[in-house]
């Protein structure tokens, strides 16, 4: 392995990294609320087509990402809707966002651009990066995405904010006898934790792919999942675990042309790999108390 | 109920629960409903996608042999996830249990050219498949959707290899090789309906046998509907979840195999997997929308088949077919939404007050 493998291996597990990073921290958020959500493969992708059209249409890039969110946000708010207000199940209407994005973003593509499966995005809807001394460059959701967690996990356990957040997850009904609106709490963290996903999707399109393809998200919802369940329900740990994904996602781009194995067993990595760390090599996992459950006030 | 009582029709239909019919119902009108929104926003007319659509899947004998066709192998995949279900467990697994399925009908009946050894080893590897999941479940506490989430990405990676590497034809590099003549689903009369469908609906009744009246499958339920109760009621919820693995793995594996085996005129996997993905997502909703149960699922998968059999006709009125997919998901989750029919009839009420 030479100089430049390292450094397009490492470039590559950065722009990887930044997905995977950004859904997982939504998702432990939403989770420490005590809602679970499996649709971010959906959102994902949702916001990665609405992303582009946004980017495209206005020519910024920034725009785009702003789409995203607001993709993410409207996810959230039906799941919201579904799951705090009207104490639905936490699992189908994850199922059934990921099943409409997966149609709506086919359908989108041929109907919008006429072109079935996937999109190029023209150069001026994509983000600029950072110039890095003479021909390096980074991007800016690499830093943006790794100032989110930070600041994120920083709230979630040093501000009064996040102990309300974490206390409705833990035991809503000791929070709801100090007076803390349970609902609302859970509500608008399930909003942000599907509007990181929206603006990771967007991402992929509007900057680190540069395209809209039917089945771009491939996974990574779920991997982010992994990955929160990895990082123990904590941003800071989500960061170190997304970028171990991003590391696999990128040694398996790097080796696949290589044929020193076939191919789909290089592209099995990941998954693999999650599977062996939500098995618990690391040491068993445990999720907030009232994950996943509708909470009644008596 | 005990599980000795025996069943007449009348306890049959009662526990079809009409108000879950209607909300079935409801929630399919619903995701037409935004479909057709979905479908005037991007400059398509509904009326005509919808009727191409229904004339496509009810028109003619051919086109509702068609209908059971397709309906024949999300049956099946929506067995493994009302098994599940019943079961307390979200077993997203159907799709690669579905793709080992279709892999053994290959490999076994060119080992030995018989049909019933083809559709035994294809339950067999999908079950195989499956049971990774509810061992990790069982013993490590991982999660069942992440984990067949990932084993569904792995199967997929592992099919694309089975069929480029030791199955490919090397007469046709676009395909694996066939299914032998002497282990092929006989096909009834001129349609492209062949006599799977009658042993999926089989398969749907037999599953109905064992969750309402066997002790295995009381147990099951019993664990589905509360764990702690029912291991102090004696039933050890641990076997009971990897039953229902089991039996879920093998529901889609004998789909995956009766689908290369029936399917005229290929009786191989395409180039890609084309011909063998997604089933196991689309029995999600066939479940869900059948209630998550057998004979609901019966009735749910031929109206899901319907919409497979039009859409090429949808088609050619120049509307995408993914919409299909569009109006499943919004089915879905209209479907999530608790006590549907109490609400409808709530705001009916207000609205005529």
């Amino acid at each position: 392995m030479d100089a430049g493998a390292i450094i397009f291996i490492l470039k590559t597990s950065l722009m990887a990294m930044v997905p995977i990073v950004l859904t997982s921290v939504g998702a432990a958020w939403s989770e420490r609320a005590g809602v679970v959500s499996i649709g971010y493969e959906g959102v994902l992708l949702a916001s990665a087509f609405f992303g582009a059209i946004f980017a495209e249409m206005t020519g910024h890039a920034s725009v785009g990402l702003l789409g995203g969110i607001l993709v993410g946000v409207l996810f959230g708010m039906l799941h919201g809707a579904l799951t705090v207000y009207l104490k639905g199940d936490h699992v189908i209407p994850g199922i059934g966002i990921n099943l409409l994005a997966a149609g709506l973003v086919p359908f989108g593509i041929i109907a919008y651009w006429g072109t079935a499966g996937q999109h190029q995005l023209p150069d001026s809807a994509k983000l600029w990066h950072i110039k890095l001394g003479h021909n390096g460059e980074i991007s800016p959701m690499v830093i943006i995405t790794v100032v989110i967690a930070l600041v994120t996990w920083w709230v979630l356990f040093k501000t009064p904010l996040g102990l309300r957040v974490r206390s409705v997850g833990e035991n809503p009904e000791a929070a709801d006898a100090l007076g803390i609106n349970v609902e609302k709490y859970r509500f608008w963290s399930t909003v942000y934790g599907h509007a990181l996903a929206g603006l990771a999707g967007a991402y992929m399109s509007v900057d680190w792919l540069g395209m809209v393809h039917k089945t771009m998200s491939g996974g990574r919802g779920f991997i982010a999942l992994a990955n929160m369940v990895f990082s123990n329900w904590n941003p800071l740990i989500s960061l170190i675990g997304g970028w171990l994904f991003g590391f696999f996602d990128a040694l398996a781009t790097w080796l696949a042309p290589k044929h020193m194995v076939p191919e789909q067993f290089i592209y099995m990595l990941p998954y693999i790999m999650t599977l062996i760390i939500v098995a618990g090599i690391i040491g068993k996992a445990k999720p907030p108390k009232w994950d996943g459950r509708p909470y009644k006030r008596e | 109920m005990k599980s000795s009582e025996k069943p007449g029709v009348s306890d049959v239909l009662s526990k079809i629960n009409v108000k879950a019919f209607v909300e079935s119902l409801i929630a399919i009108a619903i995701g037409f409903a935004i479909g057709a929104v979905i479908l005037v926003a991007f400059g398509y007319d509904p009326v005509k996608a919808y009727s191409a659509l229904f004339r496509g899947g009810l028109e003619s004998t051919d086109n509702i042999a068609a209908t059971l066709h397709y309906s024949t192998p999300i049956l099946l995949t929506a067995l493994t996830f009302a098994v599940g279900a019943r079961t307390g467990i979200f077993n997203i697994g159907a799709e690669s249990s579905f793709y080992f399925g279709a892999i053994a009908a290959i490999a076994f009946t060119n080992i030995w050219g018989n049909l019933w050894f083809g559709l035994l080893m294809g339950m067999i590897l999908g079950a195989l498949w499956a049971l990774p999941a509810a061992l990790l479940k069982v013993y490590r506490g991982v999660h069942e959707v992440i984990s067949t989430i990932m084993l569904n990405w792995i199967g997929w990676y592992l099919m694309l290899y089975l069929i480029v590497g030791p199955y490919a034809n090397p007469m046709n590099p676009i395909k694996t090789i066939k299914v032998p003549d002497s282990a092929r689903l006989p096909l009834i009369g001129d349609t492209i309906l062949s006599w799977g469908f009658f042993i999926a609906v089989l398969a749907a009744v037999v599953t109905y046998f064992i969750l309402w009246h066997t002790t295995l499958g009381f147990g099951m339920r019993a664990s589905g509907y509360n764990q702690r109760a029912a291991r102090y009621g004696g039933i050890n919820p641990k076997m009971a979840i990897i039953w229902s693995f089991v039996i879920g793995g093998m529901a889609s594996g004998l789909g995956g195999a009766m689908k290369i085996m029936s399917e005229f005129p290929g009786y191989a996997i395409s180039q890609g997997g084309a011909n063998i993905y997604g089933f196991g997502f689309d029995g999600i909703g066939v479940s869900l929308v059948g209630r998550n149960h057998p004979l609901g699922i019966i009735l749910s998968a031929i109206f899901f088949g319907m919409l497979k059999a039009g859409t090429s006709s949808m088609q050619q009125t120049g509307v995408p077919l993914e919409i299909v997919k569009v109006i499943q998901g919004i089915i879905i989750i209209t479907v999530a939404i608790p006590g549907l029919y109490d609400l409808l009839k709530k705001s009916v009420k207000r609205g005529a007050a």
